[in-house]
């Protein structure tokens, strides 16, 4: 499994903490995924004297690795703000960056997250970039420090899926040694499964599990679909054809219907 | 000899346990810091929403049930409730929410444009489905407490600042202040706004559902509208941000364009108290019962929680909410 930032991850789903019925659903949620980190939202909940501390220890006992974000900031000046709290807060150097350009699709800047990413990279963070399928994007945020992308399948809380697949597996193969993550749009566990099919080493997700019905039981229906994608990639599908090919061959069987 | 009661807190939760036990012929002495219902208590702030029904989308099975005790019991008590139910309502590409929210609770109609002019005609025809919860009702907080506070009173309940020599079993509804004693507790930030708006007349609450920001929006009456709430995970009882205000404001001008006139004349904040599975509960250790947990559910649920309490020290009845001891301390 490729590495993220040095760490070696026990599972290939991330899962957000925002938007549950309550902790203890969550707490399920995360026990029945086996996920293996949990991104927190550093920004809203913060308060000013460690008045989120209570929720903090909630995932904390949820015994997965912590990757703080910088959700809902908008200029890159907010989100380096946030990152150093979040540091500080979690005492870890990873940081999901997160700089929304438009406030409607909620798609990146990229021209503000190349710049924030540069600057967390040169302070010493290891950043998770929440991004598009864009190449060229992809190529100045692994010159601006970043080792982990963060492509977005489809806008954050959509539910749309892969919203591009020849754009994201055009990424895939363009940067075949960089861990990358399926982040944001997912909707359902197909979904996932096809971000793993494409190759991609984890997705990310929220909304799709917190606003479930039964958010534990969606949380196990998206595991098993990373894992049902990550063995599929690995044992080398079929190609796709338009001639059909019957599975057993018609020509020398003794009796034809 | 009168069985001796004392209740600590004198918000919903404390207000309702001691009107439960002078119903039943205790003698009760609640004990808070402040005299009368005010500010310092998270219920002072509530919507006051008696909607287990629409509650149903997010809460547990227990909040639904035990909240279809709420009215009667504020009605019998003195406090004016009005039963005009409850609506909701998406706006135009929402409308996949709407569905979402009708599939995942009871005991509601659907609406069309003319159902929705129908009951609240002020809304211009400018929603053209919604969800009727025709059962459900809604009181004013802050008067409720005041009903209940003035009927304790002249009952001869005694409050106080201070803990009384004969304290008797003591019932700790001290709210998010119990957390010196209840590890498992933690708060919910909410923030609200009250705004006075003569250009609109809404008969009940109206649920704006909303990806990103959901609202509802209480009438009290004489054009006085509380719009609430957010829920965020932190204990912070002071500080309302912009952000927050700014999304409360724009969901309740999306709802109607007349409340972009409307006077804002209070904006407020607290935190709720809530275990870890937002359901409430009822804690024995020793002649202390720790009543708590109630997160956004107060006036739903301090009902059913103040007569689980009188039942468990007049008949010894064992609360289905009751857990065990978790032994902090």
């Amino acid at each position: 499994m490729r590495q993220f930032y040095g760490t070696t991850l026990s599972s290939r789903l991330m899962l957000g903490t925002a938007q549950y019925p309550s902790p203890a659903i969550l707490s399920d949620a995360f026990r029945r995924s086996d996920a293996s980190v949990a991104t927190v939202s550093v920004r809203r909940e913060a308060g000013r004297g460690g008045e989120g501390q209570d929720f903090w220890d909630l995932i904390a006992a949820l015994g997965v690795k912590v990757l703080p974000n910088t959700a809902g900031c908008h200029s890159v000046r907010e989100a380096v703000t946030t990152a150093h709290m979040a540091r500080e807060l979690f005492d870890t150097t990873w940081i999901k960056l997160e700089v929304i350009g438009h406030s409607d699709t909620l798609q990146p800047d990229p021209f503000g997250l190349v710049e924030a990413a540069r600057i967390l990279c040169d302070d010493g963070f290891e950043v998770f970039p929440y991004t598009t399928e864009d190449l060229v994007l992809a190529d100045r945020l692994l010159e601006a420090g970043c080792q982990v992308l963060m492509p977005w399948g489809a806008p954050i809380g959509t539910g749309l899926g892969l919203n591009n697949i020849y754009g994201l597996r055009s990424l895939r193969a363009h940067f075949p040694d960089v861990a990358m993550v399926i982040d944001a749009g997912l909707g359902l566990p197909s979904h996932a499964a096809m971000a793993m099919e494409l190759g991609y080493d984890a997705v990310l997700l929220n909304t799709a599990v917190s606003k479930a019905g039964d958010p534990a039981q969606m949380a196990k229906a998206f595991a098993c679909a990373v894992e049902a994608g990550f063995l599929a990639h690995q044992a080398d599908p079929m190609p796709a054809r338009d001639m059909a090919a019957p599975s057993t061959p018609v020509i020398g069987k003794a009796f034809l219907e | 000899m009168t069985q001796a009661y004392t209740v600590i807190g004198g918000g919903v939760m404390g207000l309702c346990v001691a009107t439960e036990l002078m119903g039943r012929g205790a003698d009760v002495c609640v004990v808070d810091h402040a005299l009368q219902p005010g500010p310092h208590a998270c219920s002072w702030w509530a919507g006051g929403m008696l909607a287990p029904f629409c509650e149903s989308e997010t809460a547990a099975e227990p909040v639904v049930r035990l909240g279809q005790e709420a009215a009667a019991w504020w009605q019998a008590h003195g406090v004016a409730v009005t039963r005009q139910g409850s609506l909701v309502l998406a706006l135009g590409r929402d409308q996949g929410d709407l569905d979402r929210f009708a599939r995942r609770t009871e005991h509601h109609t659907p609406l069309d444009r003319a159902g929705i002019d129908h009951l609240e005609p002020d809304l211009d025809g400018r929603f053209t489905r919604g969800l009727y919860f025709e059962t459900e009702a809604h009181l004013s907080p802050r008067a409720a407490l005041g009903e209940l506070r003035t009927r304790l009173h002249a009952g001869g309940v005694g409050f106080d600042t201070a803990l009384p020599e004969r304290r008797g079993v003591t019932f700790d509804c001290r709210g998010l202040a119990a957390r010196d004693a209840l590890g498992d507790l933690r708060g919910v930030k909410g923030e609200m706004a009250v705004l006075q708006c003569s250009e609109i007349n809404l008969q009940r609450p109206i649920r704006l559902l909303h990806p990103r920001i959901p609202l509802y929006i209480v009438p009290r009456g004489d054009g006085v509208y509380m719009l609430g709430a957010t829920q965020i995970e932190a204990s912070e009882r002071s500080r309302a941000t912009v952000r927050s205000v700014l999304e409360l404001l724009t969901a309740a001008y999306a709802l109607h364009p007349a409340f972009g006139e409307a006077e804002l004349i209070e904006i407020g904040v607290d935190a709720r108290p809530a275990f870890p599975d937002n359901l409430p509960r009822i804690r024995r250790r020793g002649e202390t019962i720790y009543m708590n947990g109630l997160f956004r559910h107060g006036f739903l649920l301090a009902p059913a929680m103040a007569r689980m309490a009188a039942d468990l020290v007049c008949k010894d009845i064992v609360p289905e909410v009751m857990d065990e001891d978790l032994g902090e301390r």
